[in-house]
């Protein structure tokens, strides 16, 4: 859609946003090509500032996969936890923001209020009485442990997210559904949630993110390698010496924990926009 | 507490007033929805509500000293009331607070302001543009997409001494040394990061604003800046208000990027999480939960004060608008400023 | 990376007022037979498991289960010290960095190590020793230590005819000929460690030493306003005003040193031993192959005194298995398993005979040098709040090298804050 103002032509006119869109690309892309570059040079010439890595090099990606590193599972661990924090976000997050959005009933506002608010406190001091608590109940070292502190920020996020979306959808088409005979958690089902769709699928790429992207939780709760996810692995690289700081392993690394959401991205963007616009649902 | 607003002020856009009447009738819906919001707030009482009255508690009490007779540090916490609050404001402490205070403040007014006008300028720019949409929309998610902490490392890689930075500006500036250079690094590592993604949320609602409105406006002889001035940001407003409010409350908990790519001790950019942070790392818990407890009511206030100052435009907005019923563009900007919660949040990490 | 390794400490935040006491058995017997953990930080020379399954096979009963750490230090101590505040027995022995000793010993979080039942202490450096005491007792057994050496350009020193300096003016004049050759035009004289973190503490402790001076003194109280301290620091100073140190040194920790040394942009470097092999690899990443020796570091009148490092392994208050822990120390500590983490990681040991042995320096050309250094050398203070007093040195130090504040105030303004903080 969104067409511009009439093209009235003229040269500058027609390129000017071609000029502004490669602007744009550049902007977002050259730190990332720059990530890249560094994550393919060799490891002896680490600090060249050439564009293009010469000698072409695959051995920072294969440090990053050598045996000890537990790079691999790390990527494994990051997709369970985001993976089980995003469903479990949605399907927690669907009743309270349907029923934010279609019940009514006192203190509403205050609810919602309460549920954005909790997303305020810093997340440093969060984290210690929960490990506090963890070791209690001997949850440290475990997949849980990670994912249930990291519905702190998923949950409200999810929640108004989906409460927006919710209220955008005209009230007739439950009303439809009950005339029809449904009742109301089936009109919700079947009705309701198909339509909803888009914006379910929007909010939960955006929870995934969060949470693939989520470092001191993971760091803090888990000790174990085994268990650790991609990006606190990231962080705990080390050369051979111990103080030094490979950095073209962790670019290498963090091009591959990147990938994958890139990836998403390309594949999903036109859902993501859809999704944000929250045109698609009519 | 604070954030009430908002969502009181959002309501009115998505929901006409007359259907909350013809909902009145329904009975017992209270008990109802009780029922089905417990899960969402047992699982928040529990990862937040116990970690919160955990931290107040704990910003009440002391460690013990070193006994100079034995050596040993004595066991046990003491309880000292206010201490640990009145001291953050008393002596060379207070100079500490204060500096950080006005860094985290500096960082999320520079940040925010330069992330807005970038992020529009961006949607603008992408709004205009026919050829080279998906590729564009597929970049701009290439920085939120990126772990923060990798973007950090990232950044720390580019900014070093004989570094990308410094062979493309051609001199040296060292830019983790204390100074303005330390400081724009950490806006420029953030703004990168966050810009495009303030641009997506604007585009979204850019798309929604119907062609007519400016052929309209064009046919009244209205300037392209008035366009801008007059159509565009006005509808824009709702998604990106909410889009600033949650970016402003996430650089006020700034940490991450002043401490990788600055590192800790530096006046020109701790902040008031690395002070809280600092006070953690030597073991003086009550002090440093005393900190994040001062950090938390300054962004409820700066919550409080912008929805409560800004809030109101967002209301006259929706009045203004209320006329074009069914519009498709009514009910798509506060949706967007959801998601774009969601995004930003990502993109500030815990 | 330090930093986010991070909050995990903050776990003991409400831990602490529950069940005082704790297992604070003051020099009593180490009892216990049984599995045991061995926390330390990350493996960087791959040789520990070796170390580790010589023990196991010949202690089937008394296994040791190596835990990783984090790389960085900070990340080490915190895991340590949340673990200790919640009165874990998750690990038995503690590989504590030498800075760590008071705060670990007052906490009572590690037993009190009796000495005359480990041999290996009188075979040890007795200034490594040092950095395992508190208060006069001991609480850990060294391992490895750590000393600064001064790296210089043996083939420009050469051409240029002088000889490794002793003091810093020959540093300083030593360094005037090689930059009147053309090989060493625009070269940088001299850097150390300049960024605001543990290794400016060292080197500024490094430069007071080195002049006579002291930051905390023999009787545990501060005394940094003097004027060999002053003219310490105002060696530093001078040397970045002068620009003999580059302008960028203030950002250096060890790496962007090394890398500015390999890459001949350096005459002399204060560096730690681990540069020698990075430095003498010939993958094309350092340019300074075969060109570069070690010599003890120079100071005002005569040889500098370097800052200690290392580490020392200590036995953790709340582990079951005490007697299976101190029979692995010793283990650790023998002369054998030293010698063979030193061939397998070089990394330098307490154990001072192994500096003297000619297979070794055949194979390390610097052990002789670094001995020097280590034997001389000057531990950083011995305070439980090690973290405030290392802070305020780094504040002091950086805002002279930065010219914010005049050396003298800078060491004035540190006396004061550092005789608030050490009040034992």
């Amino acid at each position: 859609m969104a067409t511009t103002i009439r093209a009235e032509a003229g040269p500058l006119r027609r390129y000017a946003p071609l000029l502004g869109v490669a602007l744009i690309v550049l902007y977002c892309l050259l730190p990332f090509y720059w990530m890249m570059v560094s994550a393919f040079r060799r490891p002896s010439d680490q600090f060249d500032n050439s564009i293009i890595p010469r000698p072409f090099s695959f051995d920072n990606i294969k440090d990053v996969f050598k045996e000890g590193t537990g790079f691999g599972r790390g990527l494994a661990n990051s997709l369970l936890v985001a993976g089980t924090v995003t469903i479990l976000t949605l399907v927690i997050g669907l009743v309270a923001a349907y029923t934010l959005a279609r019940l009514d009933f006192r203190g509403k506002n205050l609810v919602l209020a309460i549920i954005i608010t909790t997303s305020m406190f810093p997340g440093i001091s969060l984290i210690v009485p929960l490990l506090k608590l963890f070791i209690d109940i001997k949850w440290i070292n475990t997949y849980q442990a990670m994912i249930v502190p990291s519905l702190s920020f998923a949950l409200p996020l999810a929640v108004w997210t989906l409460t927006s979306f919710f209220r955008q959808m005209p009230r007739e088409l439950e009303q439809a559904a009950m005339v029809d005979g449904c009742t109301p958690a089936q009109a919700f089902r079947k009705v309701i949630l198909p339509l909803a769709a888009p914006g379910v699928f929007t909010t939960a790429i955006i929870t995934f993110i969060a949470a693939w992207n989520e470092f001191l939780i993971a760091l803090t709760m888990v000790q174990v390698k085994e268990k650790q996810t991609a990006n606190v692995i990231i962080s705990q690289f080390t050369g051979a010496a111990g103080r030094d700081q490979p950095f073209g392993s962790q670019m290498a690394a963090g091009v591959i924990v990147t990938i994958p959401l890139v990836i998403a991205v390309l594949l999903f963007q036109r859902r993501i926009v859809a999704g944000l616009t929250a045109g698609g649902v009519k | 507490m604070s954030a009430p607003t908002p969502v009181a002020a959002e309501r009115p856009v998505n929901q006409p007033p007359t259907s909350e009447k013809v909902r009145r009738h329904d009975e017992g819906t209270g008990k109802l929805a009780a029922i089905l919001l417990s899960p969402t707030m047992l699982v928040l009482g529990l990862v937040v509500l116990f970690p919160i009255i955990s931290a107040l508690r704990e910003s009440l009490y002391q460690p013990g000293g070193v006994d100079p007779e034995t050596g040993f540090v004595t066991e046990g916490d003491t309880f000292v009331g206010l201490d640990n609050y009145t001291a953050i404001f008393t002596g060379d402490t207070a100079d500490r607070f204060w500096n950080a205070f006005y860094n985290t403040t500096f960082f999320t007014v520079t940040c925010v302001v330069l992330e807005t006008i970038l992020g529009v300028a961006m949607a603008l720019v992408m709004h205009k543009a026919f050829r080279g949409r998906a590729v564009v929309r597929a970049s701009i998610l290439v920085p939120w997409a990126i772990p923060t902490v990798v973007s950090a490392l990232l950044w720390k890689w580019i900014f070093q001494a004989d570094g990308a930075a410094n062979a493309i500006i051609g001199r040296q500036v060292l830019w983790s040394t204390e100074g303005w250079q330390s400081v724009a690094s950490v806006i420029i590592a953030d703004t990168w990061k966050t810009a495009p993604f303030i641009g997506l949320l604007v585009l979204a609602g850019l798309q929604t604003i119907p062609n007519e409105v400016y052929e309209a406006a064009k046919v009244d002889g209205a300037s392209v800046f008035q366009q801008f001035r007059m159509i565009t940001l006005p509808l824009v407003k709702p998604a990106l208000l909410v889009a600033v409010l949650f970016r402003m409350l996430d650089t006020l908990r700034i940490f991450d990027l002043p401490f990788v790519l600055v590192g800790p001790h530096k006046d020109s950019v701790e902040t008031l999480s690395m002070l809280a942070y600092d006070e953690a790392f030597n073991t003086r818990y009550g002090p440093a939960a005393a900190y994040a407890t001062v950090l938390f009511i300054y962004v409820a206030v700066v919550a409080f004060a912008f929805v409560k100052l800004l809030g109101a435009d967002v209301i006259g907005d929706a009045a203004v608008r209320k006329p074009k019923k069914k519009k498709k563009g009514d009910s798509a900007p506060p949706g967007v400023g959801a998601a774009g919660l969601g995004g930003l949040t990502a993109g500030g990490g815990v | 990376m330090a930093v986010a390794s991070s909050l995990v400490l903050l776990a003991s935040a409400c831990g602490g007022d529950e069940e005082a006491g704790g297992g604070a058995t003051t020099g009593g017997a180490l009892e216990g037979r049984g599995p045991i953990t061995f926390a330390t930080g990350k493996d960087t020379s791959g040789f520990l498991p070796a170390q580790v399954s010589a023990w196991n096979s010949q202690h089937p009963e008394e296994k040791v289960t190596v835990v990783e750490l984090p790389e960085s230090a900070d990340g080490q101590r915190q895991q340590m010290v949340q673990a200790s505040q919640n009165k874990q027995d998750s690990f038995s022995v503690l590989n504590l960095d030498v800075v760590w000793t008071a705060e670990f010993a007052a906490n009572r979080w590690v037993e009190e190590i009796p000495r005359d039942s480990f041999p290996s202490l009188s075979a040890a450096i007795p200034a490594t020793i040092k950095t395992a005491e508190y208060r006069g007792k001991l609480y850990a057994v060294p391992i490895t230590s750590d000393g600064g050496m001064l790296y210089y350009r043996k083939d420009l020193l050469t051409k240029a005819g002088v000889q490794p300096p002793a003091t810093w003016a020959e540093m300083a004049t030593a360094c005037q000929k090689v930059q009147a050759l053309p090989e060493g035009k625009g070269m940088g004289c001299y850097a150390g460690q300049f960024e605001k973190y543990e290794g400016l503490t060292v080197n500024f402790s490094e430069a007071i030493n080195g002049a006579g001076g002291v930051v905390v003194g023999e009787d545990g109280k501060p005394n940094v306003d003097t004027p060999e301290a002053l003219a310490g620091l105002e060696f530093l100073v001078n040397a970045f005003k002068s620009g003999a140190i580059p302008k960028a040194a203030i950002t250096y920790k060890e790496e962007e040193g090394r890398r500015a040394f390999q890459d001949g942009k350096l005459l002399f470097h204060r560096q730690w031993p681990y540069q020698y092999a990075l430095a003498s690899k010939t993958d094309g990443s350092s340019k300074v192959v075969g060109k570069f020796a070690v010599a003890p570091l120079p100071g005002l009148n005569g040889p500098g005194v370097s800052t200690l490092g290392g580490h020392n392994y200590a036995i953790s208050a709340f582990a079951k298995n005490k007697a299976s822990a101190a029979d692995f120390i010793k283990f650790m500590a023998s002369e054998e398993r030293q010698s063979a983490n030193l061939q397998a990681s070089s990394q330098a040991p307490a154990w001072a005979s192994l500096y003297d042995d000619t297979a070794l320096q055949a194979k390390f050309p610097y052990l002789t040098p670094l001995k020097a250094s280590i034997e001389k050398a000057q531990p950083r203070p011995a305070v439980v709040k090690y973290g405030d007093v290392t802070a305020a040195i780094q504040e002091a130090a950086y805002d002279a090298l930065t010219e914010k504040k005049q050396p003298k105030q800078a060491l004035t303004d540190l006396q004061t804050k550092l005789s608030s903080l050490i009040t034992q």
